[in-house]
């Protein structure tokens, strides 16, 4: 039995095969797509796990009318320290989100992707939505171009969509049956008429189909979000990916439902609960088997600039973009510098990762069927594990088995230290970060103190700092096997053991 | 006779370029009809076009002064289960 530790032989590399960080060998990921769209999609962040760790996208948010209404959504709902879709602090002309973005580019040199997504429906803002897409095709022609809908006017903008030199665009589905659909979308606007119920559900659902397929036609990259909603829509989904990806979208991207009572949304108010960890990741499985599915999905503000993950729209605010000077053509240089910089690392550690293969995939392992473990990872990005345990906003979840390491899906924390006055509260916090991170057996850091390693430990999670710096995959991989070593994986998971004894 | 914007509006523009007279312009705090131009969309529309896309319960009001989209009429979300849970989250 062999550990294909990042699950690149040598052989798969000659064969093109997947070069994403996270990917494992598993099929779920970008390795098997044709090589001109894994071209399209490798500096993404959206659509490439891989790229998301060394890329940062922006949003603008020109787009404030929207055609639908959705049960996870409320347009009153406008807060700062919140991190959803829909919502935004500073809605902008399209002059206004060009110069944000020229400026963006010029200070972030990461910056690879301008979206519109919102708040409302970017293409029930025709005329807002394509004058920015004309301004930057123009002025920032390195940046690539993306848009996200909800479907119900994408069929009558194809045409001009094509215009635009868009190639990624991001349709939501979540359903293709309306009796489903009318448990999430009260009302539509179409034709001069509010249409609501299961009526309109359906002629979402008709425009979303058509739309879908006309971009495929026309060669265009699609991507498809769906909400999973407990109940609602869950069952359901596994027929949606099926359908889409016949239709020709490439990536399916299951996202949890949002939901709180303070969000003012139908779901929230009503109590309509998000799924599990479990729940989540179970689905994104099933519909695996037919879909390249996307697991790094941050569900960002129709407004957020930086990394995924990370969002630093408070750099630059309209008053501060105002006030800055930028020489484009200089920051352009800069950034196809640091671009290619960053492709030439990422493919040095690709033919590290394929020379490395066969010495971890020798290591002393049981004969026996091992049982897969979930670790997560602290990483301020680059593919390595490079984040204090107590920086972390999130960690990135992986699992390992005795076939390979793949990426999972990522946990947001509460961040517990902040280095100083609100110690206070540390413990509370801490607990809170430990609870998200249930069912992983191993936590990997680049540095954690005394306290939360005792705590960690107590829950049944081994806390791990001795891989920093490290590519993340590989010292998964290593510490599963020492694990195996250890005998530890006959055992049940530790966890267990503390909850059966308890 | 005409609709009014009020408060509540939340500035989406939705309903400005829908407006078959052109009667609503950008204001601040919020959007504003001017009642001299507007004409319930008579002769245009079946339904007044502002109301019919309005995301915003009781934004809009009709020549009666009433709401136009009543509490929960958009949202499906019935008035007194608003104000309970409303009323929850004030208390924390």
């Amino acid at each position: 039995m062999e550990l294909k530790v990042i699950g690149q032989s040598a052989e798969a590399g000659a064969q093109g095969g997947c070069s994403s960080s996270g990917c494992g060998s598993s099929s779920d990921q970008l390795g098997h797509l044709p090589e001109h769209i894994r071209e399209k999609v490798h500096n993404h962040p959206c659509y490439s796990e891989e790229a998301h760790h060394h890329f940062a996208r922006m949003h603008v948010a020109v787009a404030p009318a929207c055609n639908i209404q959705c049960h996870y959504c409320n347009r009153k709902y406008d807060c700062a320290n919140e991190s959803r879709p829909g919502v935004v602090s500073e809605l902008l002309t399209p002059d206004q989100a060009v110069k944000k973005v020229m400026a963006v580019a010029a200070n972030i040199p990461q910056m690879t992707v301008l979206g519109i997504a919102g708040p409302g429906d970017p293409l029930a803002n025709p005329e807002r939505t394509f004058d920015t897409f004309r301004q930057l095709t123009e002025k920032a022609p390195d940046i690539k171009l993306c848009v996200s809908t909800n479907g119900l006017s994408l069929p009558e903008q194809v045409e001009e969509l094509c215009k635009h030199n868009i190639d990624h665009v991001t349709i939501t589905i979540n359903c293709v049956d309306p009796d489903v659909g009318a448990k999430i979308y009260p009302w539509i606007f179409w034709k001069n008429r509010r249409i609501k119920g299961r009526k309109g559900a359906e002629i979402l659902i008709e425009q979303q189909q058509k739309g879908l397929q006309m971009l495929t036609d026309k060669g265009i990259l699609v991507k498809v979000n769906s909400v999973m909603i407990p109940g609602v829509n869950d069952q359901h989904l596994e027929e949606v990916s099926k359908v889409v990806k016949a239709k020709g979208a490439f990536l399916h991207n299951v996202m949890p439902l949002i939901a709180e009572a303070e969000h003012g949304t139908f779901y929230g108010v009503m109590g309509q609960r998000g799924p599990t960890h479990d729940e989540l990741q179970s689905l994104q499985d099933k519909c695996a088997g037919d879909m390249n599915m996307m697991r790094h999905c941050r569900q960002c503000r129709a407004d957020a600039v930086g990394m995924l993950g990370e969002d630093r729209g408070d750099e630059f605010t309209m008053d501060k973009v105002e006030m800055m000077d930028i020489d484009y053509q200089e920051a352009m240089a800069k950034r196809a510098d640091y671009q290619a910089a960053v492709t030439a690392t990422m493919e040095a550690k690709r033919e590290q990762k394929a020379e490395t293969f066969i010495p971890l995939s020798s290591l002393k392992r049981s004969p026996k069927e091992t049982r897969p473990v979930l670790m997560a990872v602290a990483t301020t990005g680059g593919g390595v594990i490079n984040q204090h345990f107590g920086h972390a906003r999130e960690f990135l979840v992986y699992e390992a088995s005795q076939y390979d390491v793949r990426f999972i899906g990522h946990r947001k924390v509460d961040l517990y230290c902040s280095g100083g006055d609100t110690c206070g509260d540390a413990e509370t916090t801490l607990q809170k970060t430990i609870r998200t991170l249930e069912g992983c057996e191993a936590v990997l850091c680049s540095k954690i103190g005394y306290e939360p390693w005792e705590m960690l430990e107590e829950a049944g999670i081994q806390p791990n700092g001795e891989h920093a710096m490290e590519a993340i995959e590989e010292a998964v991989a290593k510490v599963y096997a020492e694990m195996a070593e250890a005998g530890r994986l006959d055992e049940p998971r530790a966890a267990d053991q503390i909850q059966a004894g308890a | 006779m005409s609709y009014e914007i009020i408060e509540s509006c939340v500035n989406c523009w939705a309903c400005e370029p829908l407006c078959p007279s052109q009667a609503i312009y950008e204001a601040r705090p919020h959007f504003l009809i001017d009642a001299k131009k507007c004409t319930e969309c008579e002769g245009d529309h079946a339904d007044p076009q502002c109301v019919s896309i309005c995301p915003i319960e009781g934004a809009i009001l009709n020549p009666f002064n009433e709401p136009a989209n009543p509490p929960g009429s958009l949202t499906g979300i019935p008035p007194e289960r608003m104000a309970e849970v409303m009323a929850e989250i004030q208390s924390r």
